[in-house]
């Protein structure tokens, strides 16, 4: 349940920053702008639901708050500093940068969403069994 | 499946960079040795200058790669902390290091002495390996995939160094329980597929999703391959050592790498991520080049290959896919953990984190020079198969792989100037 819905957002995610590195790699920098804008809008709501809803639903039902939800946050943290490098990147007109940093944050977020989507998803359809739909609906209401 | 690279576990950047950085220095042996022995090298499989160049190329730039590759990825994928993982690094490296140099010193001539301390130093290199890697993995706590894939892969390797031992002790002298070409082939089927093919396929499984952001591998390849593999290896070597027809171990084994590279092939073709880098093409290339040597290999079976063509297979598969996959991978890995290496640190030295950003991946490998160096690993591999035919091409390319193994040598090697040098950096400033 959560799990899929998870997993589906993560694909979507995918394919933004594949079209926005695309276009990057094309050397069109108010494309590359524009469809960083998207992926960046998809990335950061997907991160809010996760801090905001499912993990502490997750931390409050296993009482586990320093184990995978605390890599996790911190893997967040990580990702945040590449997207401001990759803002400060287009700002300055410096696609070759941008790529890079790009590439960086794919690597990060791909290793990321393996142990989201083999560990700490299919724990969290355990853990919160029952509970999946008010979960789901309240992190699209972020 | 649950590997990542993330740090909690690792060990110092410097393990698994010690290894990396002193495979092209190997590399580069192989191509002078190449260029020295001239077209006669390449006359049969059985020439001195070919088992010192198989050794120097599998050895010293395959398992030095892998053995690197192990350290850095062994505690991230199964949660094992490696005990005082500087010393059991270095140890391991100085004595494959020195192992390998002794070995082909033996096979060009150096005598008997040479093969004694070829045993002693693999033998406690590769059995430091095997000890620490093996027990880490046979403490794993958590189970998958990858963990099966590499006690199958990890136990080649020990069958393929027990045997290898068998025939360097007969070199030195002692005699031989069995005949030494049976011997001989049944340590290359274990060396080639049981360990470099199989740790490939293992790792495979793990970084084509996450470097290319593909689907994942069919569960049925990665749970049946390794198995399946060892099956047909070991119905190989009975074959081999008893003189049985070894024609259907054989087949299944080229048809199994050939599924396996066709699967890696569909994924690539299927990626989410449009752009094309040259760690893509290292894969591609290794992937059509792992198809070829096994279409070769069956071929070779079913009719009389002609002579100039009998180290057809073995060329493809070592220079072709071999070398080509560990580039494409230390094309990523590299960049990655310099990255992530620098960030952790950022994160320990808060004072640091205002003033010095770490250098993103293409900073660390710079894309105009990753592409340098596959183009020219595409030119010295072409002309390596060419010189099969046209023996006159055997020095050109010996050349071309002198300048592919630089090139490697100063992409790595510019990777790790920029995180020493950020190191510092961060130093100065916190």
């Amino acid at each position: 349940m959560i799990s899929e819905f998870m997993t589906h957002a993560h694909r979507e995610c995918d394919a933004l920053f594949a079209s926005a590195e695309a276009a990057g790699g094309g050397g069109d920098i108010d494309r590359t702008r524009d469809l960083h804008a998207r992926f960046e809008a998809a990335l950061a709501r997907h991160l809010a639901m996760e801090e905001s809803v499912l993990f502490p639903d997750f931390e409050a039902a296993t009482g586990m708050t320093g184990g995978p939800t605390a890599v996790m946050r911190m893997e967040h943290g990580q990702m945040r500093g590449l997207l401001a490098q990759m803002q400060q990147a287009l700002d300055a007109g410096a696609l070759d940068d941008y790529l890079g940093a790009a590439e960086t944050l794919m690597i990060l977020i791909q290793q990321h969403n393996m142990k989201e989507e083999h560990m700490l998803y299919p724990m969290s359809d355990r853990a919160l069994a029952g509970r999946g739909d008010d979960i789901i609906g309240r992190m699209q209401a972020v | 499946m649950t590997a990542a690279l993330s740090l909690e576990q690792a060990p110092p950047l410097s393990v698994p960079l010690r290894f990396f950085l002193t495979a092209p220095a190997f590399g580069m042996a192989a191509a002078a040795l190449l260029a020295w022995a001239g077209p006669a090298a390449l006359g049969t499989r059985w020439t001195p200058a070919v088992l010192a160049l198989t050794h120097l190329v599998g050895l010293g730039v395959l398992t030095m790669v892998m053995a690197g590759a192990l350290f850095q990825m062994l505690p991230v994928l199964v949660g094992v902390r490696i005990a005082r993982p500087l010393l059991v690094g270095r140890s391991c490296h100085g004595l494959l290091s020195a192992g390998v140099m002794a070995l082909a010193a033996g096979f060009l001539g150096a005598g008997r002495p040479a093969f004694h301390l070829a045993s002693l130093l693999l033998g406690g290199g590769l059995g430091l390996l095997l000890a620490v890697v093996g027990t880490g993995l046979a403490r794993a706590p958590r189970m998958h995939d990858s963990v099966h894939g590499m006690r199958w892969a990890l136990s080649g390797l020990a069958v393929a160094v027990t045997l290898g031992l068998v025939l360097t002790l007969g070199r030195g002298g002692a005699s031989l329980p069995l005949a030494r070409a049976a011997l001989t082939d049944t340590h290359l089927a274990w060396a080639l597929l049981g360990w470099v093919a199989l740790l490939v396929a293992v790792v495979a499984w793990q970084v084509v999703p996450m470097f290319q952001v593909t689907a994942e591998y069919p569960a049925w390849l990665r749970r049946g391959l390794a198995a399946t593999t060892w099956a047909l290896l070991l119905w190989l070597s009975a074959a081999t050592l008893l003189d049985w027809p070894a024609g259907p171990p054989a087949a299944g084994l080229a048809l199994a790498f050939a599924i396996f590279a066709a699967q890696t092939l569909g994924l690539l073709a299927r990626r989410r991520r449009r752009r094309a880098d040259a760690s893509l093409a290292f894969w591609l290339l290794g992937m059509v080049a792992l198809a070829a040597a096994a279409l070769a290999a069956l071929a070779g079976l079913l009719l009389p290959l002609p002579p100039a063509l009998a180290l057809l297979p073995a060329v493809l598969f070592l220079a072709g896919f071999a070398l080509s996959v560990v580039q494409g991978m230390l094309l990523k890995i590299v960049p990655f953990l310099v990255w992530l290496h620098l960030q952790q640190e950022l994160g320990r030295s808060p004072a640091a984190l205002a003033r010095v950003t770490p250098p993103h991946m293409h900073a660390v490998m710079p894309e105009p020079r990753a592409r340098l160096q596959f183009l020219a690993h595409a030119a010295a591999l072409g002309t390596l198969l060419a010189a099969l035919a046209v023996p006159a091409l055997v020095r050109p390319a010996a050349l071309l792989w002198l300048v592919a193994f630089a090139s490697l040598g100063a992409n790595l090697l510019g990777a790790a100037r920029l995180y020493r040098a950020t190191r510092h950096r961060i130093g100065a400033a916190a």
